[in-house]
């Protein structure tokens, strides 16, 4: 296919987002590293010039995505899957430490961070795996196969530490899901979470107290023509309350004090509220930082350059995870807005892309890319604004960071690569 | 179903985030962040209050610098506390305690340790402040008084509190607000504006330089120097003659309006509320509910004028053509009200308008009061004239005047009346006790003055004010430059002026006449109550003198009203004739009345009503 005919197809509604979102992100970065010092935008001493820099080297990585054959990418994912597993495993020799994370190579001019390069592996190889004509996604062994392909980055990258990036992977479940998981593994993991929180919430006892009450419930208004599984369901109850023991316990004697305090926090168990204003400002000092930033935005913000506590520093980690607190300030409910909105056509327009795929491996990716990008977004802005717990990981297309820009940047270009061929079965 | 399910996921999440950052952005922001923001430090520079000078150029009030001990708790390092202490003047319990509740306010905001240091102190410590780590001096400007008297006038600065940093969003916690007098009225002018600097400031509390380049910093506005037409010796002079009394005096230059003194009595050194002892002070003043010296009588005791209010019925009759200044009238030693007798004290006999002033004649005024009334077909109808008249004089209702505070007396009207008796149930002889002043009338001494600078003028007065100039220049205000005319025609007062000029050569005031100064005035003794457990009480009759001199082209108008002094002649005639002399002579002749005046006092008469036995008013010696 000719260069012109990708041009001609590619969808230029994504491409348009995209560079609307990464020049959102880089005005940021720029307010939020500037000094008053007179220093042009391409100092690659400057953080913000080194981000420039990886927007352009974004720029080539998205030529070069577009000239390969769209087939290169099906046929080489395995490789990919297998080169991407092997720096992981290598960073446990080579890696190099940041801020207590073993998550680098250095290669002298950056910093490579390959769990970013094993999100865009991962997706392309269950994306191959699911569509292979031999895979049926109904056979208990195949959905093993596709949940391993998940688990090993996820388990490669915990111990470095950096959790946050591991349980991005568990977004590529939705793939799955998409074609054909049973809803039932998904309803599992959702009852794990919320018998989870309301463990923590109310304790034990009132979750068995519930229980007790619904199955009473059950038998109360028992019709003739239902018949009540009772083995099942007495199975199911013995499984919730062991496991929502197994929790009390381990929030109480596993977890590590800061942990306790991030999950108080959120579901704000601490009753006293001195005691939680305290955490909020101690523990959730990130986050308290944040919050308070983005309100004093106001409507309109308060305009380019002119975030107060965004010169003063007061929010940590302002460029890179907490990049939307500047968007925030500066911008004001006007900014923040229209960044989530910007998000909110991209995804719907990507779900509508990978639905309109009629080559499998296409859609899958498509959907594991979205997933990606999705899991990031919601618990990236979700964080700053005060509404999840603290998890440190980046805003897609926003945040700091050379690798992270980059292979956000291909794994979508590789997906609106596919898309340009998206009228044939097979490619 | 697994198709819509993502895009639903996305929407919810997208309208999560919408709400979160709308609760955020939208209804959690408030407008004052400026000040709220950590971010951003304002440092003020405060221009000094503009100084205060009589209408003669006296310094009245100036401005001393203090100095208060700073702590910033955070930086304090360990040190010899008992010697600090010793140069601080503290125990060091209180120092201990001190120090601990400026760390519970903030540990790295300053905090005044010590505040208003004396000057030696501040020598002596001045040298060695360099030992004490986390303590520093800061200068700041206490008020300064050059005169004991017109606190009354001056009034007084304080901190501002809740209330006035939720109406007035200029002041900031721990700035200092004029409370009362010319501190509170003209405070815009004193007060100057304070000049702003924001400071950016980092996370750890350091300054990374001007908020916005500075471009909304700004400068201090230095405060106004302003005079104002107290005169400081005469006041001071009035304060004295005060010695022991109750009551106020306000004296007004007729041409102008301008107020020359107004003293309350008795009253405090403005001194008194300044420096490490206010609080203390401003206590002990303020608990002294029977003496009262902070409530300012000169503008607030409203009570019956008594005879000095004659003058101006007599002023209504001619106006009106209920008689001419030679109709007679009868007097029995009194005068009736319906079978009741009241009492004269002039003598008796046949009374014009002449001898119905400068005798005070009882019977001659209730007769006029009387034919006023007659003058019309309804009471109603005379009611309204007569309540038109005396409001021109600027009696029952506010004067206007530029302090903060006042009464507005009382002229009674119509319905006032058909409220007490019932709709026409009422004529001029239920309230024949107003042509004496006495009744239901009630004025304060400021307005009585104003009364008397309206006839000194012949028919105008100005409104009352102690504003003189703002930097040196004439205040052309209007309000007090433009004259306000009574409804009596300049003609009819010559005959009341000479009966008042005749009050001091043959009448009641006879004694009191200062060689050379030809005054007219008018005495008054006015009765009244008090409740004693419930019982009400007739006190001893308060003293009141009205005067202006000289009798052509007057300069002064003087209303003098001393609590329970007795006849107008005693007390208020003495200090009213006393202080017209030291205001247009400049020395006093008549060191008879002054020896007097300076000494006598009526702490006695005052006791009486508290002493819980009997006891007797109105006793002929003195």
């Amino acid at each position: 296919m000719s260069g012109r005919s990708i041009l001609k197809r590619i969808d230029w509604l994504s491409v348009f987002i995209y560079f609307a979102l990464v020049l959102i992100g880089w005005i940021n970065i720029y307010s939020s590293t500037f000094i008053d010092e007179q220093s042009s935008i391409f100092d690659i001493g400057t953080r913000y010039g080194k981000q420039l820099f990886f927007i352009g080297v974004s720029l080539v990585a998205i030529v070069i995505v577009l000239a390969l054959e769209v087939n290169f990418y099906e046929r080489f994912s395995s490789l990919f899957y297998l080169i991407s597993m092997a720096s992981l495993l290598g960073l446990f020799v080579f890696g190099k430490t940041i801020a207590g994370a073993t998550s680098w190579y250095d290669l002298g001019f950056f910093n490579l961070q390959p769990s970013e390069l094993a999100k865009v592996a991962t997706a392309l190889a269950l994306a191959k795996y699911l569509s292979d004509i031999q895979t049926d996604i109904k056979r208990r062994k195949d959905q093993m196969y596709a949940l391993l392909i998940i688990l090993i980055p996820a388990i490669l990258i915990i111990p470095q530490p950096d959790p946050g990036s591991a349980l991005v992977f568990f977004a590529l479940i939705f793939v799955i899901f998409r074609e054909g998981l049973p809803l039932f593994y998904l309803a599992i993991i959702f009852s794990l979470i919320l018998i989870f929180v309301i463990t923590l919430k109310f304790g034990p006892i009132w979750l068995i107290i519930g229980l007790v009450l619904f199955i009473i419930l059950l038998f109360g208004l028992k019709r003739k023509t239902l018949k009540i599984p009772v083995i099942p369901l007495a199975l199911v109850s013995v499984a919730i309350i062991l496991f929502s023991l197994s929790v009390n316990f381990v929030f109480n004697n596993v977890f590590e004090q800061r942990h306790r305090d991030r999950f108080s926090l959120w579901l704000r168990l601490e009753k006293d509220p001195n005691k939680l204003e305290q955490i909020r400002k101690t523990i959730g000092y990130n986050t308290y930082q944040s919050e308070k930033a983005i309100e004093s935005g106001g409507f309109f913000g308060k305009g380019f350059l002119e975030g107060t506590r965004t010169k003063g520093d007061f929010v940590p980690e302002q460029d890179t995870d907490y990049i939307f607190s500047t968007v925030g300030e500066e911008w004001g409910f006007i900014g923040t807005g229209t960044v989530i909105i910007l998000f909110t056509i991209l995804f719907l327009r990507l779900i509508s892309l990978a639905e309109r795929q009629k080559n499998a491996f296409a859609r899958m990716y498509g959907y594991g890319v979205i997933s990606i990008l999705l899991i990031h977004y919601f618990i990236n802005i979700g964080m700053v604004i005060g509404i999840l717990p603290t998890i440190g990981i980046p805003l897609p297309f926003f945040s700091y960071g050379g690798s992270g820009l980059l292979f956000f940047t291909i794994l979508l270009f590789i997906f609106l690569r596919l898309d340009t061929n998206r009228l044939k079965e097979s490619f | 179903m697994r198709k819509i399910l993502l895009s639903l996921i996305i929407v919810v999440i997208a309208i999560t985030f919408l709400g979160r950052l709308s609760y955020l952005q939208i209804f959690s922001f408030s407008t004052t962040q400026v000040l709220e923001d950590p971010a951003i430090k304002a440092i003020y520079d405060y221009p000094e209050r503009g100084y205060i000078y009589d209408r003669n150029g006296h310094l009245l009030v100036g401005n001393d610098p203090a100095y208060d001990v700073m702590v910033i708790p955070r930086e304090v390092q360990p040190l010899d506390t008992l010697e600090f202490c010793g140069l601080l003047g503290i125990d060091k319990e209180k120092f201990v305690e001190k120090l601990r509740r400026a760390r519970v306010y903030s540990p790295r905001l300053p905090s005044v340790l010590v505040p208003q240091l004396s000057k030696q102190d501040y020598a002596k410590l001045q040298e060695k402040m360099r030992k004490y780590k986390g303590f520093y001096i800061q200068k700041r400007s206490l008020r300064y008084y050059d005169t004991p008297s017109a606190a009354n006038v001056l009034g007084y600065i304080s901190e501002v509190n809740e209330g006035d940093l939720a109406v007035n969003k200029y002041y900031v916690q721990g700035e200092l607000k004029g409370r009362t007098g010319v501190e509170r009225f003209y405070e815009d002018l004193l007060r100057g504006r304070k000049g702003v600097q924001y400071i950016q400031k980092d996370r750890f509390n350091r300054d990374i330089g001007p908020y916005k380049n500075g471009t909304i910093d700004t400068l201090p506005e230095q405060g106004k120097q302003i005079s104002i037409t107290i005169d400081k010796t005469l006041q001071e002079y009035g304060e004295l003659l005060m010695n022991g009394k109750r009551g106020g005096i306000v004296a007004i230059e007729p041409a102008t309006g301008e107020i020359l003194s107004m003293i309350s009595g008795p009253t405090y050194d403005p001194a008194l509320l300044v420096g490490r002892e206010r609080s203390k002070n401003y206590t002990k003043l303020y608990n002294d509910t029977i003496a009262n010296p902070t409530w300012d009588r000169s503008i607030h005791a409203q009570q019956p004028p008594g005879s000095p209010f004659k003058t101006l019925n007599a002023l209504i009759a001619l106006q009106e053509g209920a008689l001419d200044e030679s109709t007679t009238i009868q007097c029995y030693h009194g005068f009736y009200v319906g079978k009741k007798k009241r009492g004269c004290h002039c003598g008796g006999g046949q009374r014009d308008m002449n001898k119905g002033i400068y005798l005070s004649c009882n019977a001659y005024f209730a007769g006029t009061f009387r034919k006023i009334f007659e003058k019309f077909e309804t009471t109603d109808e005379a009611m309204d004239v007569w309540e038109k008249h005396m409001k021109s004089f600027g009696l029952g209702d506010y004067l206007g005047y530029d302090l903060p505070f006042g009464q507005k007396g009382r002229i009674p009207s119509k319905e006032y009346y058909d409220k007490w008796y019932g709709d026409n149930r009422w004529s001029s002889s239920y309230i024949i006790s107003n042509s004496i002043g006495q009744g239901e009338i009630l004025a304060t001494p400021v307005q009585l003055a104003n009364m008397t600078a309206a006839i000194a003028n012949r028919g105008h007065y100005f409104t009352p004010h102690v504003l003189k100039k703002i930097e040196g220049k004439d205040i052309t205000e209007p309000k007090f430059t433009e004259a306000k005319h009574t409804t009596i025609d300049p003609k009819y007062f010559e005959p009341v002026v000479r009966g008042m000029a005749d009050v001091y050569k043959k009448g009641t005031a006879a004694r009191l006449q200062v060689p050379g100064i030809e005054i007219a005035g008018k005495t008054g003794t006015a009765e009244n109550f008090t409740k004693i457990d419930g019982v009400r009480t007739q006190l001893t009759d308060h003293s009141v003198f009205v005067a202006f001199a000289p009798v052509d082209n007057p300069k002064i108008a003087i209303a003098v009203y001393i609590e329970n002094g007795y006849f107008g002649s005693r007390y208020a005639g003495h200090i009213a004739s006393l202080m017209i002399e030291k205001y247009l002579k400049g020395e006093i002749s008549r060191t008879d009345l002054e020896k007097r005046m300076l000494e006598k006092t009526l702490e006695a008469e005052y006791a009486k009503p508290y002493s819980g036995e009997e006891f007797k008013i109105n006793e002929r010696v003195w």
